[in-house]
């Protein structure tokens, strides 16, 4: 079976005028939109490019780019391709074999529709009470149906190119005809990557935002809206689906709960920054998630609503010692519905 | 000479009947440990509650020459209470107080019963600002015989190997004089095992109980932070393993270096993780402490060798653990329940070499291995473990685990490394290796201190 090869159409980017991939990019400065070019053409060209080492695997341009052109994943390209390292090479070896399909996985009763946990055990946590009446039971978990696109950060597109398929065909295998994402990287793989990739999905990804805001409209005679002021923590891989986006302002809009109006949010959000500090150092991802979390303090938010679990373990313990609460969103929607927040920071600090 | 019976009654005499046995239940169960080597039945199972008592039995055993053997909860994993020659054994857990914490002069004294839990307990109860060094061994090993085989803790890094923590001795002599050791010999106060005196402590620590039996014990405690991380740091490069624990231990701000391998589960393959604790009183402090375990190694995080990792609460929580937890897990890697480990205490310069062997050996015969090395003070030592799981109902891989731990055992030695907590196999082998003239020495510690040749026979037996 033939390697899966990225569909990059470089003509796109001939015709480009405001190159948003790179202009827009919040961690690299270039003194105008004709040295972007190009830097951008030489990526293209497969030259060296300051691109291909400063980039920080944000995922943003994949948002920024007007044309849904998949800036981004030309630059994994390009990065493994040249030998590039975004990250110490024990933590790349690290991932790729944690994340080995090796058989193990967990299955519960698989219908027609199921819930994907991708390779996250905060699922077990979070997916509980009336929003999954009906479905909780049919589940998938492990690293047979693990999305892979986390080694997006790693510059290993190969190894994405390599088991994406076959997660593709375990999930199918499962029966399934609707997957219900719970988490962005999962969406993002099956309806971006995949596609940039030419690989066909044999079942449709539905985002949880969307399952969420359906069952809530469900349920809405037992919503009592919590008339709460909210930061929305958006994640790397929401840029990989930004058309999801939208859900926020839907689901927040029938729980009572005002998206803060702040610097760091929508196209301009910063993410939890943790893949920058494993990537580059403590410096950069303090100051990112300072400002972000001085952005929350300064517009009011009383809660932080997270979308990613892996943002979760990042910030959580750090908004909370800014004196806002931190919660996942299926646990936003849970408050509303009369049910208890299940995913918290651990009770007490580190055992001493 | 008493007949069993008569020395039956005797000993119930001493420590109430209710707390000694002949029975075929208590000799099965202390005939053995949780290791390799074949078991052998004492005669006898007897509890003491005092250091009086234990004076008692040690008389009655000296007198009667009958071999005695003291327990604290049988978990060396290398037969150091297996009692070679029968006899008696003596049950330490009964002597469970914890007599004294002075904090003003940062020692307890207990009883030599006391467990690392119930230490651990009391501290965090009553004395939330004080710690020890807690083993990685299950809660319920006592620090007494965690001493006696100079076992290592969480503040081995700092502090050194447990037994350097000891700060005094209560002492029964194989002929059963009561002996104090240390400052406590002429004041009433437990703060040093041995200067400005001559330190005799040497004469019963690292001895496995073959030279008297500790029946108290002074034990050094430290500040406890309020606050407590870990940082996780990995590589692949086995080379630079010994450069990194340098590196971390010349910060003088880690509290523990660990450095675990193993090839499963798969996320732990081809990696070294390195674990660097750290403490502090708030997050200022905890801050400052990582950045100077970043800068300590960002030379070699900048050419990509060594990476950190982002710690998840669900994963941080076993690692802070004290104990941890995953030895006891990697005791049913193979199913059945058997580990055992190979722990020579080396030069830390030796790690890459003895990582090559100890994946050689488990390749060669089909073992599962894991490795966890703890450096011991500051980078003077480490002790590396050469671990094998294996499955109690199979004979042949527990034979095959045995060769394999013999095999790394002659390797760390012929290294330049010493055997810790030696099985008498292993004894053996240092003794063979050993300047005759300590050998001598020690031959003549023992006759001078144990005439009947009764203390825990078969260990440190030195032709």
């Amino acid at each position: 079976m033939p390697s899966p090869e990225l569909e990059f159409d470089k003509t796109k980017c001939a015709a480009c005028e405001t190159i948003s991939c790179l202009v827009k990019c919040q961690y690299m400065d270039f003194k105008d939109t004709n040295e972007a070019k190009k830097e951008w053409q030489k990526v293209i060209n497969n030259q060296d490019s300051i691109v291909l080492k400063s980039c920080n695997t944000c995922y943003a341009c994949e948002e920024y780019c007007p044309f849904g052109n998949h800036p981004f994943y030309l630059i994994v390209e390009r990065q493994e391709e040249k030998g590039i390292l975004p990250a110490p090479r024990p933590i790349i070896t690290m991932w790729i074999n944690q994340c080995q399909p090796v058989g193990k996985f967990i299955v519960g009763r698989v219908d027609e529709r199921a819930l994907s946990y991708c390779f996250l055990p905060h699922f077990n946590t979070l997916v509980k009470g009336k929003l999954f009446d009906g479905i909780a039971w049919s589940a998938i978990f492990g690293q047979e149906f693990f999305c892979n696109a986390v080694y997006l950060h790693y510059a290993k597109a190969s190894v994405i190119k390599d088991r994406l398929p076959g997660i593709v065909e375990n999930i199918k295998n499962q029966g399934i005809k609707e997957l219900v994402c719970l988490h962005d990287e999962c969406y993002g793989t099956f309806t971006s990557l995949a596609s940039a990739y030419g690989i066909d999905m044999p079942f449709r990804p539905i985002h949880y935002y969307e399952y969420l805001y359906g069952r809530l409209k469900e349920l809405k005679d037992v919503i009592k809206p919590l008339n709460a002021k909210a930061a929305y923590q958006r994640n790397c891989s929401a840029r990989l689906c930004p058309q999801t986006d939208h859900y926020v302002d839907d689901i927040f809009g029938l729980l009572g709960v005002e998206r803060v109006k702040r610097e760091y949010d929508r196209e301009n959000a910063l993410c939890c920054a943790e893949i920058f500090r494993m990537a580059r150092g403590p410096a950069i991802a303090d100051d990112v998630q300072k400002r972000n979390l001085d952005d929350m303090v300064e517009f009011g938010a009383e809660y932080c609503v997270f979308n990613c679990p892996a943002c979760w373990d990042s910030l959580a313990d750090k908004v909370a010692n800014r004196g806002i609460k931190p919660i996942h969103m299926i646990d936003l929607c849970k408050l509303a519905i009369g049910e208890e927040q299940a995913l918290r920071l651990p009770e007490s600090g580190a055992e001493v | 000479m008493l007949t069993a019976a008569a020395i039956y009654d005797a000993l119930g005499k001493i420590v109430g009947k209710d707390f000694v046995s002949d029975g075929k239940e208590e000799r099965y169960f202390y005939a053995r440990d949780g290791g390799l080597m074949p078991p052998h039945e004492p005669d006898f199972v007897v509890l003491p509650r005092t250091s009086e008592e234990v004076q008692e039995i040690v008389k009655l055993a000296n007198r009667e020459k009958v071999p005695i053997v003291p327990h604290g909860a049988g978990l060396a994993l290398t037969g150091l209470v297996i009692p070679q020659r029968g006899g008696i054994v003596l049950d330490m857990k009964r002597m469970d107080r914890i007599l004294e914490v002075n904090e003003k002069a940062r020692y307890v004294v207990i009883e030599a019963g006391v467990t690392h839990g119930a230490l651990k307990h009391h501290l965090q109860k009553h004395h939330p600002h004080l710690r020890h060094s807690i083993p990685d061994s299950p809660p319920i090993a006592t620090i007494a015989a965690n001493v006696v085989i100079h076992g290592q803790g969480r503040l081995s890094q700092q502090h050194g190997f447990n037994s350097d923590m000891v700060s005094g001795l209560e002492v029964v002599l194989p002929t059963g004089e009561l002996c104090r050791i240390g400052s406590c010999s002429v004041s009433s106060y437990w703060f040093s095992k041995g200067p400005p005196l001559p330190d005799l402590s040497g004469l019963f620590l690292g001895w496995f109980g073959t030279t008297g039996i500790i029946t108290k014990l002074g034990l050094k405690v430290y500040p406890c932070k309020k606050m407590r991380d870990v940082m996780l740091a990995l590589t692949d490069k086995a080379e630079l393993v010994p450069d990194i624990m340098l590196r971390l231990s010349h910060t003088e701000m880690v509290e523990d270096v660990v450095v675990a391998a193993q090839p499963l589960p798969l996320r732990f393959k081809g990696t070294f993780w390195i674990m660097a604790y750290i403490t502090g009183d708030g997050h200022e402090e905890l801050e400052f402490k990582r950045k100077m375990v970043w800068d300590a190694l960002w030379e070699y995080f900048e050419s990509r060798d060594v990476g950190f990792l982002s710690i998840p609460s669900g994963m941080k929580a076993p690692l802070l653990s004290m104990p941890s937890k995953d030895t006891t897990r990697f005791a049913d890697v193979s199913k059945g329940g058997g580990f055992q480990y190979a722990g020579p205490i080396a030069p830390i310069e030796k790690f890459p070499l003895f990582i090559r062997k100890l994946e050689e050996v488990a390749a060669d015969h089909k073992l599962f291995y894991s490795s966890t090395s703890r450096l011991i003070g500051a980078g003077h030592c480490m002790m590396f473990s050469f671990s094998f799981s294996f499955n109690r109902a199979n004979a042949d891989e527990m034979a095959r685990a045995k060769t394999a731990l013999d095999e790394c055992s002659r390797f760390a030695l012929e290294e330049g490394g010493v055997l810790w907590k030696a099985d008498i196999d292993e004894q053996r082998l240092l003794m063979d290796k050993m300047d005759p003239n300590t050998l001598v020495l020690m031959k003549k510690i023992r006759q001078l201190l144990d005439p009947n040749g009764i203390m825990n026979p078969g260990n440190w037996e030195i032709r």
